[in-house]
């Protein structure tokens, strides 16, 4: 561990002609010290995400795709994914972004692992099928849920097949990837500036507005892009929870699946869609930070 | 040592697991049933994969060990899923033998290019009941009761089989159900009223006889507008012919007829 640091650091403060040197390889792609090897499988792992898109592409009913993409469920789907999207992503910020930032710098002195263990159950959503936490969700939330059966009696309010219902589902699946980028982003930046801006006589929330959000800013966008496209792309907690209704919780992706049913070149076109609006985000929306050039 | 022994445990069950598959493979005219001393069904013996609607899981898992232990050697598989998604993947190559649908249009998408052997043969009829929760606290009677603002109803999408035909009987019945959800299959409608999310949700009679007492059934005049008919046919890509006329004539005959009414079917 030291010894690589040191290597590294080695490196970065070589001598000027080797540095260039070595940043104009970098430039040119020559791959310093890349075993050539590993071209055969990164070439194949790109195929494998590329092609089936391709296999899209070439379905396509490119004739039929302007009526297709402009039916009333198309464009109601399409508004609901963008709306809910919108308001699971900021969900995930408000909420998700201070609990990045607890993980990452918070300290429980009396109990070490309790970070940890938060963190192991933060983490979930990332490896349950999104399924499990739709079940998860109808039986917490729903008719005879621990919280459902409460708010239903003491309120009237019941949240299954509600837009609600939809927003909580992308929440809960999306949030992790914020809390991931983030948390990462705030252990990269370290806390020497904060502490610098403490000595001079800044209050924590002074030296975090001032300090820490500007340096985990990419890390921050790079989290949100990811949360966004999470939302968009969302399936199975939505289905388990939220039902399907036009224009209520049928977003893009339920639409797709239910359109796959009876007429292939419509799922097609709206897969396509899909795929536009994905890489529109990625696109538009990545940081820097993603492009390893930091 | 004890890792060891489990090592060596493990390793014995694999070997004998892969000796069973070698002899299952060996099949053909071989000795799988040269102890039932019945050279024909030997002959006959092997897998068999057979694609079925969803709503035929318990009916033809139940089938399956009977067909299995009256025919030595046999080992059926199922894929079991919405018809149209089966249908979809005959059409595509899937590798399958016997294929049985929940409906007549799907079994067309099959039969139209010309992938089974002979005409499809109806073996069941399935039709749609009101599933509420066990005794009825909402006191549903009718697709009519449906239409009440303070009930939550949950159908199927008209895309879906259950969906066209909930279509059909609301038409009969001259009713809009205001469902809160139109769900992609069945059994997630069934859930969503065993779950207590709903408070009724139209399925099939044998969703609700599966169901095992979780959810009731009320019946209503306009089901007979939209009767399913189940038809099943061996397809042209089997590779034991013979085998999947004999599941066919088995689902068909008395022994199916038993098996699938007990579930709630009825015969066509």
């Amino acid at each position: 561990m030291t010894a690589a640091r040191t290597g590294l650091g080695d490196l970065e403060e070589a001598p000027g002609p080797g540095r260039r040197r070595e940043r104009a390889a970098d430039r040119h792609g020559t791959g310093v010290g890349l075993p050539a090897w590993m071209w055969f499988p990164a070439a194949l792992g790109f195929l494998l995400i590329a092609l089936p898109v391709f296999g899209l592409l070439w379905e396509a009913d490119w004739a039929e795709m302007p009526s297709l993409l402009t039916s009333p469920a198309a464009l109601s789907a399409l508004r609901l994914s963008l709306l809910t999207a919108a308001v699971s992503t900021t969900l995930c910020l408000l909420f998700g972004g201070p609990l990045a930032v607890v993980l990452a710098r918070g300290r429980i002195n009396r109990f070490p692992g309790l970070m940890r263990a938060i963190r192991s159950i933060v983490l979930l959503p990332l490896v349950l099928p999104p399924v499990v936490g739709g079940l998860a969700l109808l039986f917490l939330l729903g008719a005879r849920g621990l919280v459902g059966q409460g708010l239903n009696t003491a309120f009237g309010i019941f949240i299954p097949f509600t837009t609600i219902a939809v927003i909580l589902a992308q929440t809960f699946v999306a949030m992790p990837f914020l809390i991931v980028a983030l948390e990462g982003a705030l252990r990269t930046a370290g806390e020497r500036y904060e502490a610098t801006a403490a000595t001079l006589g800044a209050s924590p929330a002074l030296a975090f507005r001032r300090v820490t959000v500007p340096l985990v800013l990419p890390g921050l966008a790079s989290g949100l892009v990811l949360a966004f496209a999470r939302c968009m792309g969302e399936f199975g907690a939505t289905i388990a929870f939220a039902g399907s209704l036009e224009g209520t919780t049928r977003t893009l992706p339920l639409l797709v699946y239910l359109q796959g049913e009876t007429d292939i070149a419509g799922a097609v076109a709206l897969s396509l869609l899909l795929v536009v609006v994905s890489l529109i985000v990625i696109v538009v929306g990545r940081p820097r930070g993603t492009d390893g050039q930091r | 040592m004890n890792t060891r022994s489990a090592y060596r445990a493990a390793g014995a069950v694999v070997s004998a697991a892969a000796l069973g598959l070698l002899a299952a493979c060996g099949g053909g005219g071989g000795d799988a049933g040269g102890e039932a001393g019945q050279g024909d069904q030997a002959q006959a013996g092997g897998p068999l994969t057979v694609f079925a609607a969803a709503s035929l899981t318990g009916t033809f898992e139940e089938l399956e060990r009977e067909f299995e232990a009256a025919n030595p050697g046999t080992d059926v598989t199922f894929n079991f899923a919405g018809s149209s998604t089966l249908a979809q993947q005959i059409t595509q190559g899937a590798p399958a033998d016997v294929f049985a649908s929940a409906d007549q249009s799907n079994m067309d998408k099959v039969t139209e290019p010309e992938l089974t052997e002979g005409e499809p043969t109806l073996f069941a009829t399935n039709t749609l009941q009101i599933a509420v929760a066990p005794q009825n606290p909402k006191d549903v009677t009718s697709l009519e009761t449906l239409t009440q603002p303070d009930l939550r109803t949950v159908i199927c999408a008209p895309q879906v089989p259950c969906g066209a035909a909930t279509e059909r009987v609301e038409q009969a019945a001259g009713v809009d159900i205001p469902a809160v959800s139109e769900e992609q299959d069945v059994k997630a409608v069934l859930q969503k009223v065993q779950t207590g999310n709903a408070d009724a949700g139209l399925v099939y009679k044998t969703d609700v006889a599966a169901s095992g007492g979780q959810v009731e059934g009320v019946d209503f005049p306009q089901a007979s507008e939209a009767v399913n008919d189940y038809p099943i046919a061996v397809l042209k890509s089997t590779r034991n012919a013979e085998l999947a006329q004999r599941w066919v004539e088995f689902v068909t005959g008395d022994e199916g007829k038993r098996v699938l009414e007990a579930a709630g079917f009825g015969s066509p």
